[in-house]
Formats: C-alpha cells, sequence, structure tokens
C-alpha cells in the first residue's frame, strides 16, 4: 500500500510542475512550452540529486545535519573543474565536447572525494569536528577555485562572484542527457539498494555485524553522492543548505527515516520546493534569479535549528 | 613563558614585520627603486600616493583583525571563533549595505558608524546564542558562527540582488587592498586605538579567559568588560569591511599559534598577535601582489587559502603538551 | 561576618535553597557538609555573587553582596568553585599572580610577588611554577587554584570542595594550611566537604544542609555522631572513637 501522505506529496507536486507549465504562457506557445519543457526537467533533475545525495550522505555518515555541501563536495568540483582547465591548458580544455568534459570532471570528483572526504569519515571523529573541516575545506576550495581562475583571466573578475550561490535561472541545459542519464541510474541504484541503507543507518557496527561490507557500501555512496552533487553543481552551481532543507521537510511529513518511503518524500518535496519556487518567483513575482539565495537562506536557518536542538538535547 | 623568550619573540616579529614593510613598498606594478627616489618624484609620489597607504594598510588591518579574534577567542572561551566567523563582519556588510540604501550620500565615517552598529547587534546575538550551546562541544560554537554569518550573508545578498548593489557587495565582502590610497583608508587608525585599548586591559581579558565566576570572583565587572570586547570587536570588524572589506582567518589563526609558543598570559603575548596579524597579513598581500605579476590576486583570496591550510593544521594536530 | 538572612533560591519551578539564614562569624573554618545536590554550591555562588540573589540578603562584614562593588568584594571574600575549567595555556605562577588583581590590578609589587611565592609553596607548587597549566595532574591543578584563591588574600575564603582529585598527603596537607593560616592569619575560611571525618577533624563548626535547608548546625562533636549522621544522609553511619576523635565509618558493612 502507498502511503497517503506520498500520495499527496505527489499530486503536489504534480500540481507544481503544471503551474510551472501554464501559468502566464504567452507568444509563440509552442516555443514556450517546448522551453519551459526543458527547464522543468533541469529541476526536477537538480532537486532530485540534491535529495537523493543528502540523504544517501546523510544515512552513511550516521549523521543527520550533513550535507555533500556542508562537507565541501561541491566546493571540491568547482576545484577540480578549474583544475582541469588549468592541467589540460585552458584552449585545448575548453573546446571538448560539453558532455565529455563532464565526464572527465565527474570522474575527478570521484577521485578527489575518495582521496579526502573518506579518510575523515574513516576516523570518525566527533561530529562538530568533522562539520567544522568541512566548511573550511569548502572555504580552502573556493579559494582555491578563484586564485586559479584569476591566474588563468586576470580579467575575469566574475568568476569568484558566479560560483558563490546557485542560480536556477540559466540552467546549463547541454549537460541534460548526461545528466538525465546519471540521475536515474543512482535512483534505480538507491532503490535497489534501500533495504541494505535501511540497514546502514543503524551505523557501522550493527551493520557489519548484520552482514553489510561496510568498506564497499561507504565507497559505493560516496561515489553515488559525488556524481549527483556533481549533476547538480553543473547545473545550478553551488547549493549548501537546500538537500538539508529537503530532507527536513519530508521526515517531518513522513516520520520515518526508512528509505523506501523517505527517498521518494524527498524527492517530492525537492520537486516541489524548486518548480513551485520557481513558478512563484519567476510567474508571480516576475523575479526568479533570487530563488536559489532564498532557499539557500531558509535551509540556513533550518540548519542553526537542528544544531542548536540537537546540541541541547 | 621566561621574560626574555618572551622579549626576543616580541623583537624578532617586529624585524619580520619591518622587513616585509620594505618588502612591500617595492613590489607593485610601479617599480620603486633607491635610485629612483632619490632622483625622480614620480616614484617619489606612487610611494606617498599609494604604497606606502597600502602598505600601512595592511598592518593595520593585520594587526586590528588579529586582536579582534583574541578578545573574541577570550570572551567566548572558545578557541575557534573570529569576527568572521562569528556573523560580525557580515553584520556590517548588512549595516553598509542599509545605509548605501537609505542614504548613498553618507560619507565613509558614518558607514563605518552605521557597519559598527549592525556589526554590535548581529554579534550580541551570536554571542548570546553561543553562550547556550554546550561547553563540552567546542566545535559546535565556530560552526553555529560560520553557517550564522551565511545565512546573514544571504541576506545581504538577497537585498543587493533586488536593488542591483551586487558590485558592491562584493566589493565589501572579499578583502582587497589594491584600491587603498593615501585619503582612503585613514579610518583603519582606530583600529590601532583599539588594540592599544585591548593592551590596557590585557589582564583582565585574560582574566575573562578563565570564565565568568573567576572573573566576578577576583571583583571583574564581567557584563562590562563583555560590553567592552564586543565593542572593541565590532568596531574593528566594521572599519575593515568598510576600508577593505571581509578578511578571513587572521583572527582565527594567527592567536592560536601565539598560544601554542607563548601561551595565553595576554600581557605578554597580545603585542606579538598584534605584530604577526601583520606579519601574515602583509605576507599574503605580497603574495597575492606577485603569483600573477602585474596583476593582482585579492588578499581575501590568498588569505581564503593560506588560512584555512594552518586552520586545518592548527585543529588536526593534537595539542602539544609541554 | 557572613550573614545571610531569608535567604531562598528557586531555578524555575524548583526551590533550591528554603530560607536560609546563618551567621558565620569572623575567623576559624566551617564546614559545610551534606548530600549532593543540597545546595551547598549554590550557597556559597549567592554568598560570592556569582549567582543574583533572588529573596532575602548576604552581607559580608556588613557589606551586602547585592549592593557593593565587585572590586571591594574582590578584596574581602575570595572563592573556589566546585568546578573550574581552564582553558588558557598559563604558568602556575601566572595563574596564582592572577589571584593578586583585586589589589594590584596587574602590576605585581615585591609584595605580590613575595605573597605569589609564600602561596606556590604552601600547596607544594613551587618545582613546577613554570609549567602550564595543562601539563599538570587533576590534583596539581586543583591545587594551583586553591593557591589562586589563597593568593587573593582575603579575609574570607569559600572553598567548593578544594579536596577533589587531590592525593590522602595533599589533601591533609592542604588542611592542615587552612587550619593553620585561620589560627595565625585570623582568616574565615568556609569550606565544603564530601569526607566528613575531615570536617570533624579540622573544623569548629560543622554546617549541615539537605534539600536546600539547614539541617543541624554545631560543634564538631555534636554533628559527629551516628543519630545526627544518619539523619543527614539517610543511612546508618557508625561512628567510633579513636583516641577521643570521634571517625565516621560509612564503609562498615
Ligand atoms: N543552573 C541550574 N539550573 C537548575 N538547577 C540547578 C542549577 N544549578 C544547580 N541546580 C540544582 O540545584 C540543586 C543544588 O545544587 P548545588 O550545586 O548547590 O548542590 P551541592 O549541594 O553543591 O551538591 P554537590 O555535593 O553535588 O556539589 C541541585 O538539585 C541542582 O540540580
Ligand atoms: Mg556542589
Amino acid at each position: 500500500m502507498i502511503d497517503r501522505r506520498l500520495v499527496f506529496l505527489g499530486a503536489l507536486a504534480l500540481a507544481c510542475m503544471v503551474a510551472f507549465m501554464t501559468i502566464g504562457l504567452r507568444g509563440n506557445l509552442g516555443f514556450v512550452l517546448s522551453l519551459r519543457a526543458i527547464k522543468l526537467i533541469a529541476l526536477i533533475e537538480v532537486g532530485i540529486a540534491i535529495a537523493v545525495s543528502t540523504v544517501v550522505f546523510q544515512t552513511v555518515t550516521a549523521n543527520r545535519i550533513l550535507t555533500p555541501s556542508i562537507m565541501g563536495i561541491d566546493a571540491l568540483y568547482l576545484f577540480a573543474q578549474i583544475l582541469l582547465v588549468f592541467l589540460l591548458g585552458g584552449l585545448a580544455y575548453t573546446s571538448l565536447d560539453a558532455k565529455l568534459k563532464f565526464g572527465v570532471e565527474v570522474v575527478a570528483l570521484m577521485a578527489l572525494s575518495l582521496g579526502l572526504i573518506l579518510p575523515m569519515l574513516r576516523t570518525r571523529l566527533d561530529m562538530g569536528f568533522l562539520l567544522l573541516v568541512g566548511v573550511v575545506i569548502g572555504v580552502l576550495f573556493r579559494s582555491l577555485h578563484s586564485l586559479i581562475a584569476r591566474v588563468i583571466d586576470p580579467n575575469d573578475f566574475a568568476v569568484a562572484q558566479a560560483s558563490s550561490y546557485a542560480n536556477f535561472n540559466d540552467i546549463n541545459s547541454e549537460l541534460l542527457t548526461v545528466a538525465s542519464l546519471l540521475t536515474l541510474a543512482a535512483l534505480v541504484f538507491v532503490w535497489h539498494a534501500r533495504h541494505v541503507l535501511d540497514v546502514v543507518a543503524l551505523g557501522r557496527d550493527t551493520a557489519i555485524g548484520l552482514g553489510i561490507n561496510w568498506t564497499r557500501t561507504q565507497v559505493a555512496c560516496l561515489l553515488l553522492v559525488a556524481s549527483l552533487v556533481a549533476v547538480s553543481t553543473a547545473l545550478v552551481g553551488p547549493v549548501a543548505f537546500l538537500g538539508l532543507l529537503f530532507v527536513a521537510l519530508a521526515e517531518r511529513i513522513v516520520t520515518t527515516r526508512r528509505h523506501s518511503i523517505l527517498i521518494p518524500a524527498v524527492a517530492l518535496v525537492a520537486i516541489i520546493v524548486l518548480v513551485g519556487g520557481q513558478t512563484l518567483f519567476q510567474h508571480l513575482l516576475g523575479n526568479s534569479s533570487t530563488l536559489g539565495v532564498v532557499v539557500e537562506f531558509a535551509g540556513g536557518v533550518v540548519f542553526l535549528i537542528l544544531l542548536w536542538r540537537g546540541s541541547r538535547k | 613563558m621566561s621574560i626574555a623568550a618572551n622579549q626576543i619573540g616580541v623583537l624578532l616579529a617586529t624585524l619580520v614585520l619591518a622587513a616585509l614593510f620594505l618588502v612591500s613598498l617595492g613590489v607593485g606594478a610601479g617599480d620603486v627603486t633607491l635610485f629612483g627616489l632619490w632622483h625622480g618624484t614620480a616614484e617619489l609620489d606612487l610611494l606617498a600616493i599609494s604604497r606606502l597607504p597600502r602598505t600601512v594598510a595592511v598592518v593595520l588591518t593585520g594587526a586590528g583583525l588579529a586582536i579582534a579574534g583574541l578578545i573574541m577567542q577570550a570572551i567566548t572561551r572558545n578557541r575557534f571563533v573570529e569576527p568572521s566567523t562569528a556573523g560580525t563582519a557580515q553584520s556590517a556588510e548588512l549595516g553598509i549595505l542599509i545605509v548605501t540604501l537609505l542614504w548613498p550620500a553618507a560619507s565613509l565615517g558614518f558607514k563605518t558608524l552605521a557597519a559598527s552598529v549592525t556589526a554590535l547587534l548581529g554579534t550580541a546575538f551570536f554571542l548570546m546564542t553561543a553562550h547556550r550551546l554546550p561547553p563540552t562541544q567546542p566545535f559546535l560554537v565556530p560552526l553555529f558562527g560560520l553557517v550564522y554569518g551565511s545565512v546573514l550573508g544571504a541576506v545581504a545578498t538577497l537585498i543587493a540582488w533586488q536593488l542591483d548593489l551586487l558590485q558592491y557587495l562584493s566589493i565589501w565582502s572579499s578583502g582587497d587592498f589594491s584600491g587603498v590610497l593615501r585619503g582612503r583608508y585613514e579610518l583603519l587608525w582606530i583600529g590601532a586605538f583599539l588594540v592599544v585599548a585591548a593592551w590596557l586591559v590585557a589582564d583582565r581579558l585574560t582574566i575573562m579567559a578563565l570564565g565568568r565566576d573567576a572573573s566576578i570572583g577576583l571583583g571583574i565587572d564581567y557584563a562590562r568588560m563583555m560590553q567592552l570586547g564586543l565593542g572593541i570587536i565590532s568596531v574593528i570588524s566594521a572599519v575593515t569591511v568598510v576600508v577593505v572589506g571581509v578578511v578571513p582567518f587572521v583572527g582565527l589563526v594567527v592567536p592560536n599559534l601565539v598560544s601554542r609558543l607563548m601561551g595565553d598570559n595576554l600581557r605578554a603575548t597580545l603585542p606579538v598577535v598584534a605584530v604577526s596579524g601583520a606579519i601574515l597579513l602583509l605576507a599574503c598581500d605580497i603574495l597575492g601582489r606577485l603569483i600573477r605579476f602585474p596583476y593582482e590576486i585579492p588578499v581575501g583570496t590568498v588569505m581564503g587559502i593560506v588560512g584555512a591550510l594552518l586552520f586545518l593544521v592548527l585543529i588536526f594536530q593534537p595539542r602539544v603538551r609541554g | 561576618m557572613i550573614r545571610i538572612e531569608n535567604v531562598s533560591l528557586a531555578f524555575g519551578k524548583t526551590n533550591i535553597l528554603k530560607e536560609i539564614s546563618v551567621s558565620i562569624p569572623k575567623g576559624g573554618i566551617t564546614a559545610l557538609i551534606g548530600p549532593n545536590g543540597a545546595g551547598k554550591s549554590s550557597l556559597l555562588g549567592l554568598a560570592a555573587r556569582l549567582l543574583p540573589l533572588q529573596a532575602g540578603d548576604i552581607s559580608v562584614d556588613n557589606l551586602s553582596v547585592s549592593s557593593t562593588s565587585g572590586k571591594v568584594l574582590a578584596k574581602k571574600i575570595a572563592i573556589l568553585r566546585q568546578d573550574n575549567h581552564v582553558g588558557s595555556r598559563l604558568t602556575v605562577r601566572e595563574l596564582v599572580g592572577f589571584g593578586r588583581f583585586p589589589h594590584s590590578h596587574g602590576h605585581l609589587t615585591e609584595n605580590d610577588h613575595r605573597i605569589i611565592d609564600e602561596s606556590l609553596r604552601l600547596f607544594g607548587l613551587t618545582e613546577m611554577s613554570e609549567r602550564l597549566l595543562d601539563t599538570l595532574s587533576g590534583g596539581q591543578r586543583q591545587r594551583a587554584l586553591v593557591a589562586m584563591a589563597y593568593c587573593q588574600d582575603t579575609d574570607y575564603l569559600l572553598l567548593d570542595e578544594p579536596l577533589n582529585n587531590l592525593d590522602m598527603y595533599f589533601a591533609s596537607e592542604l588542611m592542615k594550611s587552612l587550619r593553620n593560616i585561620a589560627d595565625t592569619r585570623a582568616k574565615t575560611i568556609v569550606i565544603v566537604l564530601h569526607d566528613i571525618n575531615y570536617a570533624g577533624s579540622f573544623a569548629d563548626r560543622i554546617i549541615a544542609m539537605k534539600d536546600g535547608q539547614v539541617v543541624a548546625d554545631g560543634k564538631p562533636a555534636d554533628i559527629m555522631t551516628e543519630t545526627a549522621l544518619g539523619g543527614i544522609y539517610g543511612f546508618n553511619i557508625p561512628v567510633i572513637s579513636v583516641g577521643g576523635q570521634p571517625i565516621a565509618l560509612p564503609f562498615r558493612r
């Protein structure tokens, strides 16, 4: 039996999509609709990527206020991106096919995550410490990114600024097909592993006791997270707290941590917030560029509240 | 720490700073040579209008930020906080933004005043909140501060975005000394006065770091010292943000490094912290000028890398006993 | 004289102290005993103005703690809290030296140095006076904190469980030192103790608290009896006499 709340979320998500496609239609219908469809797909994809990566990351780190971005993985992506430009030479690299480039970046990010993030998760440090390190690593890679950007092109003062907030307005739709495939594959994988994830959520020792190959699972999850972060960052840029917002909302609604329910719920919440928010901002408020900042703001506040509550138990 | 070793430390730091000061005068897009200084007035002008003010500004900022971090760490009793990780700098940004909005023609002095007030409010809120986080988890406080700062930053971005002030905001949010000229940096001297003021109450600050009970037991007006500390932190941060923009990590890593070497008796270490702050920032600024000569990398970016690395080393390295 | 009049204290709805009235005249050692949570630390905290008074009044030599300036009181009364987390990297001498702050405000005079040296010696710290606090053992750190309170050189000294973490030798040394300064310097010492045998041997007077009230108050000989102790702690504590000195044996089965 499908959970009633999931049905409700699904209906709401559908309503948001319909609203997004239909409100304020004007001019050449065919053209506008196809334009909107592309954007809709991109938004859904980004939402799912952020939602699923956050759930998996939280499960595998046994930590409810962690997101891949708080641990600096998206900053790592930006860094990997610019590092490749630097290493392969600007011209040669930029003339590569966008899809191929994205593929290389995803692989580079996976390698970097395994090299940097995995050892940190392994040390089983105190949560606050881990978070702090993640945030500082984020600052480090963002700074490295803007340093290299300036070394490559001293006049490009926009780089640092452009990469600091997610922008849902001009989505990089060139990558849409690759990104779709990647997201879909990840979704299938996660769905397939949903019961394993339930066990993983019980913590390392219990999971091993129940016969999970912990190392392999941890690595697989991290690779999955890395590829999803690459998808969302490539499409819209870095998001720090969005995933947290989605998961916190979804958990509130379905009141369970069981992955077979949580994962669809989070994905639907993500779609509702992003598509609904975009509809609201673009068609009704007539100003869509600020959605990213607004949701980030909300996510940050949620983070502070969670931290505050969690620490005072 | 014996008195002699202490003095050697101060002397050494001062010498390094002096050397860097001279280097800084010589590095930049235009050449300054001793020969040229002797003969031409153009180079003298360059020195007097741009290079010297810039170098002085860096020194004042570095010293001020390091002391602001030191004070903040003493009054929160947490080694991992500083103004840019506690929402202070972001509150100051918000203040300037609001003034720019309401009264675009306001003078730099007035903007500083407004920024100081908002910095004060923002930091006071942070301190009140941080105070209630469990002391057994010291890393929560800076984490809370960092996210609090980024939430405030989001508010500022949102406002700036709506009103097309993003460009201004990016000036304030990333520290850069390349625009410092004579006549445009003098507010930073306020920071120098506050550093001296901090030195006058150094003993009290050391006692504050022992905790509220110990402070009151020793007859210190705890609430007033708290306000004083808060005031110094806010004004230094505000002045810095107004003149050069946010410079991260100086207030974090410098006091920690000095504490590792010389302990926490602030009467002895406070001058060293100030000088070391100046050294670190000046070194980073010079580095920023050299990496892609003749273009400049803003000091905020260089500091973001150097500071983050130093910070990671600091928190990963277990405290040395001895 | 410390005069405590009708003092009550509540945290939220819980009453921690209930209408306590007690005076501690100048001179001598007064031991404060009682089960965990009785309110001993709270009472000391109020007397040393670390907690704001909610009801009643406390005065030290006729100076009301709620209205007298902190600076003046810091020369009158010193307190050692039950739990102290010193995170600063200070040497033992630096820490103890801060006990002189109320007098010299950081500009240490000859006299200050003399007192610091004496405190270090008194509490067996001379050897380790240049060591950093975080390199000391728990008991050594505790002694440094007691030395700091002593160094404040006040007429009244409030010590909340100063024997925490001390070994037998230093516990008895500390008590002897306190006895000594109480006798020779006319200091007034109020000390919270959980080992009632120390209280029985060294104190001039024992005040027992339970559930926020004073339940017994008198000379050691009056308190160190099976009936009195049983009433305070709620279980049977045999008391024997060794050379005329009553010794409680709570560990006897
Ligand atoms: N800040 C506070 N908030 C709420 N309750 C408190 C607070 N401080 C103390 N209490 C409560 O007040 C009561 C008395 O505490 P107090 O520390 O004075 O006891 P004590 O006699 O010193 O005990 P111990 O022997 O364990 O040190 C206890 O029940 C304690 O739980
Ligand atoms: Mg107690």
